[in-house]
């Protein structure tokens, strides 16, 4: 069973702070975004129960070659990195094709696994892209996921129910960050990450035709207006009145 | 500007669509729905023009659901696509851009046209941001948050057509849904919420924070420490990134420090009142009323004013 998860490199979204509403990365450390680990965490599971290996898959400029020893730390056996500078923060339609082209070139690939979006931008649509891309099934909000052969049972969690399904591999799966608790990685497996095999290539290693210009563009991006009062209240009543006179309470 | 197509699995969803889509000023809507006919007509009965898939589709198959949606834009001339932005449609809204070329935009909470172009708004960096984009791609797919735009209300000329389209065989197999089980609130829909985080430091104050939201007529939500972690309260009550986005008359905070994991989910309330013990809680910053004390004294002496 290989699995391949696809893992996108993102700033630390605690360490951004926010200056005349913009969002100010210097000095911000780059790393996996959360769900993304659970989506390797789930990888490792699976591998773990039924053999083969985890292969971390990214997109992005150089720094994810030393972004992704965190995956190789955590369980991936190896990576598999397409770097080039216009790949930084590329939009998510250049991710997927980018993603596609690379999983074409690594060989047997059982179950591609992704999270149900990454930290930063959270469109959720890289997923469901790469599946189409690739012609290949998906379940996206995966809260389990069984593998019995040539087939997966998921359940999807939907926002009212959880739909079980049975899905045909290989398939593309999303998963949500409550499927499991991502591992810590240890000193000794850190240390060991460096080591593990690494393959680098570039756009034109891959079949994959970027637009020249990107669908989507960026008008602004600024943390939002926060014209809030903030009145120091000194006491319960104090509170209550100025509740009532907002009209949203009533004693 | 040109013909908008709406989708959306549940009703209430689509029938914000159909405002939305009228906001927008499109030269033409038309509505698709997908082995339903009684959403169809609810859908006509506000006014739309329908048109029914009339076909075998495996709903819990994005590929099959995408390709029919795919072949309804087709065949009505949409470049446009709206969805909601549940999890089921942002699902296909990635598959179906795919297969019509188009560029996407999800989680969309505000649309605004300006020059001919739809500008949408999202949460960006996590919900630090508010990114304004638009699609710049000759089709477009935009998912919206659901309550974003009000239901449409009943309206005259509308109609139920039917349309065929051609469904892939389903590699997906559905087999079995089961409900949510036990809580079934919907702090979305509150007035007032009443919201603790980690700084309730014992579980027996809870019943402090329930009580008052009960004589608010509201909801108890939380962080989602307390429901993942603590496991004190369902996940179906924490509001933040990846809980949900509310927008209450009022918001009591209670033990919440404001982290933007958090807040993203309750900026837009209209009023927010914080208590915390730390007077430098960053979410002092965006607070209408500070009370710097006990959240147990506080809670114990509201319930017994309230």
């Amino acid at each position: 069973m290989n699995i391949v998860v696809a893992l996108k490199q993102v700033p630390d979204l605690q360490q951004i702070r926010i200056r005349n509403r913009q969002p100010v990365f210097d000095d911000v450390p780059l790393t996996l975004g959360n769900i993304d680990k659970n989506a390797l965490e789930a990888a490792v599971v699976i591998k773990e129960a039924q053999g083969g290996k985890v292969i971390a898959l990214s997109a992005g400029d150089e720094n994810i070659e030393d972004t992704i020893k965190e995956a190789l730390a955590a369980g991936a056996d190896e990576a598999y990195l397409v770097i080039d500078d216009q790949l930084k923060d590329a939009e998510s339609s250049v991710a997927a094709q980018v993603l596609a082209a690379a999983i074409k070139n690594i060989e047997d690939v059982d179950l591609i696994l992704l999270g149900e979006g990454s930290a930063d931008n959270y469109s959720g649509q890289v997923g469901s892209r790469v599946a189409e891309l690739l012609g290949l099934p998906q379940v996206a909000y995966a809260s389990s996921i069984e593998v019995n052969g040539t087939t997966a049972t998921v359940t999807r969690s939907l926002e009212d129910c959880h739909e079980v399904v049975e899905v045909s591999l290989p398939a593309v799966i999303t998963v949500l960050s409550d499927i499991n608790e991502a591992r810590i990685p240890s000193v000794t497996q850190i240390l060991k990450a460096g080591k593990k095999p690494k393959e680098v290539v570039e756009l034109d290693d891959l079949d994959v035709e970027l637009p020249d210009q990107s669908p989507v563009k960026t008008i602004s991006n600024l943390a939002p207006d926060s014209q809030r009062k903030k009145v120091v209240v000194k006491s319960v009543d104090e509170l209550i009145q100025a509740l009532m006179t907002e009209g949203v309470i009533r004693r | 500007m040109a013909t908008v197509l709406i989708y959306s699995d549940k009703i209430n969803m689509a029938l914000e669509l159909l405002t939305a889509a009228r906001e927008i000023g499109a030269a033409a809507i038309k509505a698709v729905t997908i082995n339903d006919s009684q959403a169809a007509q609810e859908l006509a009965n506000a006014g739309a023009e329908v048109y029914n898939i009339d076909a075998d589709v495996n709903l819990a198959d994005a590929a099959v659901a995408a390709s029919a949606l795919a072949q309804a834009a087709e065949q009505l001339q949409a470049d446009i696509i709206l969805l909601s932005s549940n999890r089921r449609c942002k699902e296909y809204a990635g598959r179906l851009a795919q297969i019509i070329g188009a560029g996407c935009l999800t989680d969309v909470t505000a649309l605004q046209v300006n020059g001919g172009q739809i500008e949408c708004q999202r949460n960006a960096l996590g919900g630090a941001t508010v990114a304004t984009q638009t699609v710049t791609a000759a089709r477009q797919v935009i998912a919206i948050r659901p309550r974003t735009y009000e239901a449409a209300a009943a309206g005259s000329g509308g109609s139920v057509n039917n349309l065929q389209v051609t469904v892939p065989p389903s590699a997906v197999k559905l087999v079995e849904v089961r409900g949510k089980e036990g809580d079934t609130v919907d702090i979305e829909a509150a007035e007032i919420l009443v919201a603790v985080g980690q700084g309730m430091e014992n579980k027996e104050d809870l019943p402090l924070a329930e009580e008052l939201a009960r004589k608010l007529g509201g909801e108890v939500a939380c962080s989602k420490p307390l429901a993942t972690d603590r496991k004190w309260l369902s996940e179906e009550r924490i509001v933040g990134l990846s809980g949900k986005k509310c927008k209450p008359q009022l918001a009591l905070l209670f033990g919440i420090s404001g982290q933007v994991q958090f807040t993203v989910g309750i900026r837009d309330a209209r009023v927010i009142a914080s208590v915390n013990t730390d007077e430098n809680a960053s979410i002092n910053q965006m607070s209408d009323y500070i009370l710097t004390a006990d959240l147990k004294d506080v809670l114990a002496e509201l319930n017994k004013a309230l």
